[in-house]
This record gives C-alpha cells, structure tokens and sequence, in this order.
C-alpha cells in the first residue's frame, strides 16, 4: 500500500493511460468492422462460392464463445473449464423446443417455437443452470472452482447421452428449424441470379445471412460487455479478480457478484448455442466435450485475458489455426510435395503411411507446439489489457518486496 | 440481492454439536453410500466381492496418477493437465523395451522375470527425465507469469505427448505383451488372479517408498518446507528449482511405473488413453484432498471402488456422472477433501 501512495500517478499521467487504450481499440475494432464487412463481398466474388464465409459464420459462434468466457475468467477472475457446458444447454434448449424430436420422446409431441423468442431462452436457461451449478460453489476460491466447473463440464454432455429418449443420445437431435426473417435481400451467391427481396425469408437458402446475423450478434455482445465493464458491477469484478478480502471488506457482496459474473458469462454461451444449433441444424453430445471448454479457454488466454478487443483477435487467430490451417496441413502437404515432384513420398509404402497420412498425425503436436511456444512468448496473451499490465507489473514489484519482508519477518 | 448470499453463509454456519451442516451432509451421504452398498453385498456377495478386487486393482492405479498430480498442485499450485499423458507413454515406451526382450506371452519364463525386473526401473527413470524436461521447457519460465500461462502450456503439452504417441504408434490400440504369470484362482465364486494381486501389491510398495521418501529424507523436508512456503523455505536455503524439479521427477515415477502396470495388467493401450484416466485420477486427488499425500492415494482407492462398483450396480454410462457427481458434492460439502490439509480460503 505504502508504495501505492509513493508512486502515485499524476491525473494527467492516467488520462494519457487511457486515452491509449481507447486509441488502440478503436483501431483494432474499426480494422474488425472493415474486415467484416468486405469479407463476404471479396470471398464470394473470388472463390464464387460461400464455403469460407460459413467458415466465418462458424468462427462467429467462437468468437461469441470467447467473449462470454472473457466476462467470468478475464473480468471476474473465475476459471472455468467447464464452458462448453453451458453451450451445449443453449444448442440443446433450442434443439428441442424448434425440432421434431420431442414427438418421438415420451412428450409425443413435436415443439417449434420461434428462432428469435427461443434464443432468448436458451440464454436464460443457461444463465440458471450457471447460477443453479455458482450458488453453492462460489465460496470457493480459485482452482477448486475450476475443478467443479471441470466435472460439471464432464457431467452434462454424459447427461445428453444418457437420457435418449428426450435428446436421442448419441443420434443427435437433427432437422432443427431455420431462424425465419418477413423480408431479406439475396445476391446472386445464393445460386439464382440478380438481387431480389425474398418474402418470407428461411435462413437455410443463404450462408451470407447466417454471416450477417452472427457478425449482428457480436456487436451486439461487444456493446453489452463493453458497458458492464465500465459499470458498478464491472468494477467489483476487478475489485475481487485483484483481492477478494479486500473487495468484501469495501462492501461488495462478493458471492452475489461472482455469481452475476457467471451467470452473465453462461447465457452468452447459451446464446451463442442457441445461435450454434440454428446454423449446423444438428446436435450431438460429442460437439461439447472438454476439448470444447478448453479451446475457448486458450482463445481467451491468447488474445489477453480482459480485454475484449484481444478476446476477439484471440479467437479468430485460433479458429484459423485450430479449424482452418490444421485441418488443411495434410492437403496441402501432399499438393507441395507433387508439385516439387515429390509425389512418391504421398503413396504409403511399409512403415510410411503416405505424407498425407503423416501430416495429420502431425496435427496434435503441432497444435500442442503452438499453445506452448505462444505462451512461453507472450504469456499476457496477443492484445493484453493495459490496464492489467500495468497492475500485474505493479503487482510483481509490490510481490518481491512484500516477500522480501515477510521472509525477513519469518 | 443480499439475502441470497447471506442465507447461504447462514446455511453454512449452523452448527450442531460441534459440526456445520454442510459437515453433516457430506457424512450423511458417505452413510448412504456405504449401507447402500452392504444391502448389496449381503444380497449378492459373489458379485460384490468380485467388483471390490476389480475396484480395488483400477483404484491402485488411480493412486499412482493422482499422487502425480497432488505433488504438483501442493507444491507450485498447477494443475499439471500433462500427467495423464506422461502415465500413457510410460505404457508405450514400456511396450518398446518389451520389445527387446523375446519375451513369452501368455506363460512366465525366467527372461519374463528379468525384463519384468528391468522394465520397472528403466521406464520410470525414462519418464522422470523427461517429466523433469517438460517442466523445465513448460513451466519454469512461466513460474511469475499470470496464473493462468503454464494452465495453458500444460494443456499444451499434453496435446504434444498425445501427438507424439499418435505419431510415434499410430491411432489404434497398442498391444502390451501378456508377460506375468497367468496363475489364476476361484474362492467362493470370486475370480482373481496372481496379476490382481500383482498391481496392488507394486502399488502398496510404490506408496509406501514415497512415504518414507517425503517423511524422512533431506529432501522430502524441502519438498514439504517448500509447499508450505516458497519464499521461507528459500530463505532458509532451499534450492527452490532443484526442489521442484525433483517433485515432477517423483512425480513421474509414480506415473511411469503406473503406466507399466496399467499396460501388463491391460494388455492394451491408446494415445488417447491419459486424458480421461487423468480427469479421474485427478479427481481423486482432490477427493482425498489435493496437496495431501496420503490422501490422493486413499482417494485413487476410493475412486476406483466407486467407478468398479457404479459400472455393476448403475450401469457404465453413468459411470462419469456418478465419479464427477461425487467430486462436485465433496467440494461443495468439504471442499478440504477427506483428509483436506490444504484450505481453500487464506
């Protein structure tokens, strides 16, 4: 504390802090808003077809993902490895109420209720089971926290194949309803022609609008987190995330606020779910499993924990490594390799399953180096919260020297 | 908004006789559980004892993993995700010196015993060393980083070991050559064989080296000084690297000799196999009450009874339910473990 008070910053030093910050998120989002926007315009008319901006729309529901996780683990301090929990809620709520699959359950009777009602729900439904799984265990502190949302994780989806006659375990719920729009307006990526309004409009006739709604939902996610984080209740957050003795002592309730954390970082995952099962129109236990939890996880960590604009970044930077380029290594190994008239290492032969082959086999340890050797390099993540850095440097010195002094008193 | 935490912190504070209420439901359901299991033992006690040997054999091995991991988390507080995957290549470099030997399968010969004899020692040293490499590469440089960075290599790793497994064998199972005797026998119904007895008595001895290891040697002392804290226990002269290196070399041992086991015991192995059996050895760290030694091995025990007992009595595809229902009720119940040392709240 007393070197708090020695190394006060003047006011004009932290208006200048901040005015950073703004300036480099502002430039990172506009580079984002750009980035969106031609995307689309600039795939379609180069490849012809809109295989990459599903892959867009796919990466979005990440990106959602990550945000969400960004409120409980970046802003609150809460780790949590059980996400992927509270996704497969939001995919699996939506799932049943807007598909035929309850008619073959013991309800015998199919519900379809409406895309833009029901993802409301799915975030609710999520936000309750993220504070039915918070109120008991909130008490804990760090790591014991982690290890409950840990087996929380592992329960649900084994819940999702166990009670098959309501979810059809491991077939999968499938036939999910497309999200319906009174009026929309098609291009001539859509197969047929010029533009036109199509009235009503499905959206399983179009990926671009699947695109457009995800890229809506993320701005729409950004301003909310954005503006919880400058609350009140934003800044108890950090109070508890820096020191939760010290934050109840200043009058935070803390469960109360760790469990909003949670809560609120749940029905973002429920949201995106929700969003998640509309678009690949099939759920299966198996899209949950920890691996799930742990990749959101990462991309958080990645981008800079707390901050929003490197949570973005994070995750778009994994999906492309972990969805995109990894995935096409072996392809594009065995392409290289005839093209520099190697292709005789691209046939198996005895112990050699064939470059192809080998590439994928490649494919865990590669993306393993990649985790570490990031990490090792930029451990406060790709766009770190200055903010944060500038308290953990701080907090670093004021660690040393309080050591220093503890042990001496020891 | 008040009422909802202060009721709960009310919940917690009832006492009765000197114990919370939070301490009364954990008992409670401990009692369930164990008279619900004696009504079964007394209605079918041919299928119970044969399921308490089955619990028992995978429990061993369970402990073996989880002291692994309750070393590392008491020592530098990581949750060293690695360790399941060290565990299974440990059963896959033990397979390639079995390779070595012209062993014989399926009957015990006196070159059986010595490549038995060898492959103990060897395979563990292997996987000390390179446990010891990992932490070096992984985790030291990251040792002031945010909390949060060798979560994440860990994690990293872990993939890594899992590729170089899949690179190294392919993504079939691995066959483990069959090499201890296969003297079985039958009492009272109950089928067992010289392997049941073989894996809990390796196990036993295992745990009770490392007992011995951490309660009586110089640098057990410094093992448990710096767990308690780093800082003081530099200060007193503690070479705090050295000490935790030699925490992931032990580590490893257990997990290497584990790894053995679980493959002459198994005959089969997969890359994949660490992840899962790591969540649950990992669970019964904290069940006995992570940080705490005796308590990870009473806790693989205990797991490896309830998983045994849950897949005869529920059903196998309750089994995670069941192991992470449990691991979730005794940190909201007791959240210090069975033998907690360690509190979560400084």
């Amino acid at each position: 504390m007393s070197n708090a008070a020695k190394a006060r910053p003047t006011l004009r030093d932290r208006l200048n802090i901040r005015e950073r910050i703004r300036d480099r998120d502002t430039a990172v989002y506009g580079i984002l808003i750009i980035v969106a926007v031609l995307f689309p315009l600039v795939t379609v008319y180069a490849t012809g077809g809109t295989a990459l901006v599903s892959h867009a729309t796919r990466a979005g529901y990440w990106v959602l993902l990550a945000i969400g996780l960004n409120v409980v683990v970046g802003f609150a301090g809460l780790l949590d490895l059980g996400y992927a929990a509270f996704f497969a809620i939001g995919a699996y709520t939506y799932a049943l109420l807007a598909s035929p699959q309850l008619a073959s359950s013991p309800a015998h009777h199919a519900v379809h209720i409406n895309f833009w009602i029901l993802i409301f729900g799915s975030m609710l439904m999520a936000a309750l089971f993220g504070a039915i799984l918070g109120f008991p265990t909130l008490r804990l502190r760090g790591d014991y926290l982690a290890i409950v949302t840990l087996g929380f994780g592992e329960i649900v989806p084994q819940l999702f194949y166990n009670f098959d006659q309501w979810t059809g375990g491991i077939n999968a719920v499938g036939l999910i309803d497309q999200p319906l729009l009174p009026a929309w307006i098609q291009g001539p990526w859509s197969g047929d022609g010029d533009f036109k309004i199509v009235s009503p409009f499905s959206f399983n006739t179009d990926p671009v609008a699947f695109y457009v709604l995800v890229c809506f939902l993320i701005a729409i996610a950004v301003i909310l987190v954005t503006n919880l984080y400058r609350s009140r209740l934003g800044r108890a957050w950090m109070a508890i995330r820096e020191d939760e003795v010290a934050a109840a002592a200043m009058g935070i309730n803390t469960v109360t606020t760790k469990l909003l954390a949670f809560g609120i970082g749940a029905s973002f995952s429920g949201f995106a779910g929700a969003y998640y099962a509309a678009d690949v129109a099939l759920v299966s236990p198996d899209n949950f499993l920890f691996i799930v939890s742990i990749t959101v996880l990462v991309m958080v960590v990645l981008g800079g924990m707390g901050n929003i604009t490197g949570v973005i970044v994070g995750a778009l930077v994994m999906y492309y490594l972990v969805f995109y380029l990894i995935p096409g290594l072996p392809e594009n190994a065995t392409s290289l390799a005839s093209s520099i008239g190697l292709g005789s290492l691209n046939q198996s032969s005895g112990d050699w399953p064939g470059l192809g082959e080998e590439t994928q086999r490649l494919n865990f340890i590669i993306y393993g180096g990649i985790l570490v050797g990031m990490m090792l390099l930029r451990p406060q993540g790709l766009l770190p919260s200055r903010v944060r850095e500038q308290e953990l440097k701080h907090a670093a010195v004021l660690e040393e020297a309080s050591a220093v002094e503890e042990g001496a008193r020891a | 908004m008040r009422s909802g935490a202060s009721a709960l912190t009310r919940f917690r504070s009832i006492a009765l006789g000197g114990m919370s209420l939070a301490d009364y439901g954990f008992y409670i359901l401990c009692a369930t559980a164990v008279v619900l299991l004696l009504a079964e033992a007394v209605r079918d006690t041919t299928n119970f004892a044969q399921t308490l040997v089955f619990g028992l054999t995978q429990g061993a091995i369970f402990a073996l993993i989880a002291l692994g991991y309750t070393m590392v988390y008491g020592i530098i507080e990581l949750i060293n995700f690695a360790h399941g995957d060290v565990f299974t290549l440990s059963a896959y470099i033990g397979t390639t010196i079995l390779g070595l030997f012209t062993v014989t399968e399926g009957s015990f010969t006196a070159l059986n015993l010595v490549a038995l004899v060898i492959i103990f020692p060897v395979v563990m040293l292997i996987m000390g060393g390179i446990n010891v490499a990992i932490e070096r590469i992984a985790y030291r440089p990251l040792r002031s980083a945010p909390r949060l960075a060798p979560l994440i290599t860990a994690i990293g790793m872990s993939f890594f070991l899992e590729g170089v497994m899949f690179l190294w064998k392919g993504p079939a199972t691995v066959h483990f050559p069959n090499i201890l005797p296969q003297w079985t026998t039958t009492v009272g119904g109950v089928f067992f064989g010289l392997k049941d007895i073989f894996v809990i008595i390796t196990a036993a001895i295992l745990v009770a080296l490392l007992a011995f290891f951490i309660n009586r040697t110089r640098l057990g002392k410094a093992m448990r000084a710096t767990a308690q804290d780093r800082d003081a226990a530099q200060l007193m002269g503690i070479d705090i690297n050295r000490t935790i290196a030699a925490t992931f070399f032990i580590g490893a041992l257990l997990a290497g000799a584990g790894g053995v086991i679980y493959g002459l015991y198994y005959n089969t192995v997969y890359y994949q196999l660490g992840f899962r059996t790591g969540l649950i050895a990992f669970t019964a760290a904290v069940f006995g009450g992570i940080g705490n030694i005796p308590g990870a091995a009473i806790g693989g025990l205990i797991i490896g009874l309830t998983a045994a007992f849950s897949d005869s009595y529920i059903g196998g595809k309750w089994t995670t339910v069941v192991i992470f229902g449990i691991l979730i009720g005794v940190l909201v119940f007791r959240p210090t473990g069975l033998l907690g040392m360690r509190v979560p709240e400084k």
